[in-house]
């Protein structure tokens, strides 16, 4: 059986052009989509990989389990848990994110998702600054200045390019890339720096500097500095000539901005320099998000609680504080009392301080294969994957909202993530609770 | 589920009822002559309307969630912890979802329709419309800059142009022609904006005056329910009016369809301004209340500004962007492809403020100058103007000239030198309140099951705990803002959702959308158009495009016979 149009739902650059061949339920073939996308889909062949049966920890030891246990543990020890966090969520559809939006509500905890370590600053800086940006086929049509800051398209998301930034044509636009400019500023030259028209290598933890450099040319300030963060002046004002002078120009920035030394006050600064570029012509702005559906939770987030991430219940209502209720924080003050993680692994990513005290409360997790999250967990329910085994729904990087396909059956017994959570919160709410079911939000 | 509203005073405009005691039969989810051994609700002293119909406000998709996102700061206060039957909730400018559907709810409205819906992002419209409990929703759907019908115009082919605003309609799940801001949106790609009705398009060639007189034809040749939903050009500039009188024209174009007008204009208020800059700031609500009076195809809906912090959000990006640039607040901007450029910034109406004080009158005296009510339907372009819940204040101001002049002791002189509402004397009574609140609406919606309480109507019912016979709005008006505010009963499809104020019972309403076919080879030849663009010059692929069914609460399809060809 071969599938067209299907949505890779590995990056936030969500391509929808995938051709897939499936056989005997097994995914035989890949076309149009990058090597990472590829490998996800292929992955989900390799049963040996995978999360097959549910576990719960007995003795010190995972062992086997039927569904129906599992859930109940797991809901009892987010039912008795004061403050349980549930996290993680970037890499799963806006359905199970509803529905555990609707958990975390109904246990009085903490949610977040993987915004906390990536885009957060940015959040943050939308939160001082707000966020002109556009849809990705905007950049195609109309491009003709691109800047990648911080961030290289080429390793992490590796159809960015040719799908909507440097080499597509666009109708405007009509040779593809040799209308267009590429400018990659960066650290390090890295594999999209290779390609650009200019290359500005700005010092470490510099950028914010820079960007205020920028800024001071094009308000027509006079920049007396013979280089500034590491960029001689003479480039400097170069660049800024350049994007004022452009038709329409995109910057691009990733984690090198955002987790750099600054945070958000270097997003901050980028917005007000895309801002000032808008009186001298058209500049637009666009993080490059990483999980398929990162924007996803902060959107349902958004329109549910009011909040794009760190949202704490435990009010009985929506209370966002970041620096208090993003998971960090409240792991490493050690406030949660139980943890819930679904669809992320924060064993292998968090610091230190805040894996040790998700390994000293009781851990349930969520995932479709085994990681170090897993293992330290004291309940572990397997979940097929979203856009390859279950339907959903799922957010471009530009918020372009698109329906992830289901293209072959999942692993026997195994649920969708949002199955999970729905099956969760009607034990956590249990026949007692008095509290009349919704109308269910399940599609 | 049988109900009967016992004795209550009850004013439905479209039947011309007016304020006579009656019984309200319902059964089945329907308004019915009689009914027997149904639950009696008692509702003597109480005053009965048709649930309330919102026309214009915005109330879900990305620029909403923007406005939410960006404003951390508005969801701080005004705060709902959960209960045994509502969701947790928050928002003032911006409300979450559930709060949108509690508030509605209260205030006696059982369906609304969300302002702005780019087809692109149609999808996450209606994710949130999916999230808004409590009342029957649609989605005017943005057409003014996309490029397809800027096309079909240009060469003249309006079949072509209807056609594809039939099939936009079909995949974007959405109720009726939104034009907003025509040219410039498509210019704002280029961060430029028209000004003029004939100011052309970059690239495209075609003028504001050709998009707006070509979709009054599609949407007159496509027979649709609602005549198009026009946002024109110059909102909020220094002498607009001269544009908004110039377009007014266009609403000739074609005869109606249907029983209804060819164009509303929306949000008038801020498309009324005399004066030659910010300092000679002045009212023209009179000529363009002239102008609605003296034609019988346009209506509008008046935006009105209720004073307080709200944040504006419009698919008009230059305009937004003018705005943050007048008052350095964040903005932010989506320019959406082959679409529309929509656009977000927060704002201050404030008393002190010459300008705002000018507009809060404009919107008043447009209500008032305009003759029949049908003609001029409430809205505060929410949350432009100001919050959605601010209708009961601005009701009081209709019905009362003394609240108006106690008001306007308040507000900067401005007000009272630079318009004409301080001469004004008209007070609405309630079955003009119940004109504009939702019996107009449904009428220029053509909703012909709802905004009033004959048999086979929706049983969708506001009782006020308002005695008409006891009460003088005139004088009592601070009891009339308090009232409107909280119904003592609001019911929705037969079902008492709001009872004394409180939410008793949270349902899903219907999503209603219009399924317009045309003739099959017009559709074929169509079809090869939007597959060779969309493979060039969209993001997503075509098969990707449309919105499944599955993302809509009890689909509602209106069947529409074109004849198109």
């Amino acid at each position: 059986m071969r599938y067209t149009d299907v949505i890779c739902s590995f990056c936030g650059t969500l391509c929808d052009d995938i051709e897939v061949v499936v056989e005997d339920n097994r995914i035989v073939d890949v076309k149009h989509a990058c090597r990472i996308g590829t490998a996800k889909f292929l992955s989900s062949n390799e049963l040996e990989h995978r999360l097959l049966k549910p576990m719960v920890r007995k003795n010190g030891k995972l062992v086997e389990t039927s569904l129906d246990e599992a859930l109940d543990r797991a809901a009892g020890i987010l039912k008795s848990a004061i403050k349980p966090l549930l996290y993680g969520w970037s890499s799963t559809s806006c359905e199970a994110q509803s529905a555990g939006i609707e958990l975390a509500e109904e246990l009085g905890g903490v949610i977040d998702a993987t915004v906390t370590v990536c885009h957060g600053p940015s959040v943050l800086a939308v939160h001082d600054a707000g966020y002109p940006g556009c849809t990705l086929g905007e950049v195609k049509n109309r491009a003709d200045l691109v800047i990648y800051w911080g961030s290289n398209p080429m390793h992490g998301h590796p159809r960015h390019l040719s799908r909507y930034s440097i080499f597509p044509r666009g109708y405007f636009r009509e040779r593809g890339q040799s209308d267009r400019e590429l400018v990659v500023v960066d650290v390090r030259k890295t594999d999209t720096a290779k390609i650009a028209n200019r290359f500005i290598k700005v010092n470490y933890g510099e950028d914010y500097e820079l960007i205020s450099a920028l800024r001071k040319v094009v308000n027509g300030g006079e920049l007396r500095e013979e280089s500034v963060a590491g960029v001689p002046r003479k480039e400097i004002i170069e660049l800024a000539e350049k994007m004022m002078n452009c038709q329409f120009g995109v910057l691009f920035f990733g984690m090198g901005l955002t987790q750099s030394y600054g945070r958000h006050r270097n997003i901050d600064n980028a917005i007000c320099l895309v801002r000032d570029l808008n009186v001298h012509t058209k500049f637009v702005m666009q993080p490059m998000r990483g999980h398929y559906n990162v924007v996803g939770f902060s959107e349902v987030l958004g329109w549910q609680a009011g909040f794009p991430y760190a949202v704490d219940f435990g009010r009985g209502f929506a209370w966002y504080n970041p620096g208090e209720t993003t998971a960090n924080d409240v792991l490493q003050r050690g406030e949660c009392d139980a943890a819930l993680v679904i669809a992320s692994d924060p064993v292998s990513h968090f610091p230190r301080k805040s894996v040790e005290h998700l390994a000293k409360i009781p851990l349930v997790a969520i995932d479709i294969h085994p990681t170090p999250t897993t293992q330290i967990a004291d309940v572990v329910i397997p979940s097929a994957i979203a856009g390859i085994e279950v339907e959903g729904t799922a957010y471009r990087m530009d918020s372009v909202p698109l329906r992830l396909r289901k293209i072959k059956e999942p692993p026997e017994g195994v649920l969708s993530d949002e199955e999970i959570m729905r099956r969760l919160l009607a034990r956590v709410r249990g026949a007692e609770s008095g509290v009349q079911e919704l109308e269910v939000r399940a599609r | 589920m049988k109900l009967i509203l016992k004795n209550g005073f009850v004013y439905d405009p479209i039947n011309g009822i007016n304020g006579e005691r009656m019984d309200i039969c319902i059964q089945d989810g329907k308004i019915v002559e009689d009914v027997e051994n149904g639950r009696i609700i008692d509702c003597s002293g109480k005053l009965i309307m048709p649930g309330g119909v919102e026309i214009h406000s915005h109330i879900a998709g990305g620029k909403v969630n923007t406005g939410r996102i960006m404003r951390p700061e508005d969801h701080i206060k005004n705060v709902f912890p959960k209960t045994g039957v509502t969701r947790a909730a928050n928002g003032y400018s911006t409300p979450s979802t559930f709060l949108t559907g509690y508030l509605y709810s209260k205030l006696g409205y059982t369906c609304a329709f969300t302002a702005a819906m780019p087809p692109l992002m149609a999808r996450h419209t209606h994710e949130e419309l999916h999230d808004i409990p409590m009342l029957d929703k649609g989605a005017l759907t943005l057409m003014g800059n996309n490029w397809f019908v800027m096309r079909y115009l240009k060469r003249g082919d309006v079949e072509l142009a209807a056609a594809f605003a039939a099939w936009l309609l079909r995949a974007a799940k959405g109720y009726a022609i939104k034009v907003v801001n025509p040219g410039g949106g498509e210019a704002w790609g280029w961060g430029r904006d028209v000004r003029s009705l004939d100011d052309p398009v970059p690239h495209f060639d075609i003028t504001p005056r050709e998009i707006i007189s070509g979709l009054v034809k599609v949407n007159e040749m496509l027979s649709l329910p609602h005549s198009i939903h026009l946002h024109a050009n110059n909102l909020g500039r220094v002498g607009n009016y001269v544009t908004t009188l110039e377009t007014m024209e266009l609403a000739d174009g074609a005869k109606p369809a249907r029983e209804r007008q060819t164009v509303q204009l929306t949000h008038v208020q801020f498309h009324s301004y005399g004066g030659d800059s910010w300092r000679t700031f002045a009212s023209e609500a009179e000529s363009i209340a002239k102008a609605v009076n003296s034609k019988d195809n346009v209506i509008v809906d008046i935006g009105q500004v209720v004073f307080g912090d709200t944040t504006t959000m419009t698919a008009d990006g230059p305009m937004e962007y003018y705005l943050s640039s007048l008052t350095g607040l964040k903005w932010s901007n989506r320019n959406i492809e082959l679409e529309t450029s929509p656009g977000v910034t927060p704002f201050i109406y404030s008393k002190h403020s010459p300008v705002s004080s000018v507009q809060w009158a404009v919107g008043l005296e447009l209500a008032l100058h305009i003759k029949d009510p049908f003609n001029v339907l409430l809205t505060t372009d929410h949350p432009n103007g100001a919050p959605f819940f601010k209708y009961p204040t601005i009701i009081a101001w209709l019905m009362s000239a003394k609240y108006r002049e106690e008001t306007m002791k308040e507000v900067h002189r401005a007000a009272q030198r630079n318009t004409t509402l301080a001469t004004i004397d008209r007070e609405y009574d309630f079955y003009e309140i119940a004109t504009v609140t939702r019996a107009g609406q449904a009428k220029s919606l053509g909703l012909s099951e709802k905004g009033h309480l004959g048999p086979g109507a929706d049983a969708d019912v506001a009782v006020y705990d308002i005695n008409p016979e006891e009460v003088d709005p005139g004088r009592d008006y601070r009891l009339i803002e308090e009232k409107f505010a909280r119904t003592s009963y609001t019911i929705k499809s037969g079902e008492v959702l709001v009872k004394d104020g409180e939410i008793v019972r949270v349902v899903n309403g219907r999503t209603l959308y219009v399924d317009a076919q045309v003739d099959e080879s017009l559709e074929r030849e169509l079809m090869r158009d939007l597959d060779y663009y969309f493979k060039r010059f969209y993001s997503v692929n075509l098969a990707n495009y449309p919105v499944q069914e599955v993302y809509l609460t009890n689909p509602t399809p209106i069947k529409v016979e074109t004849g198109v060809r």
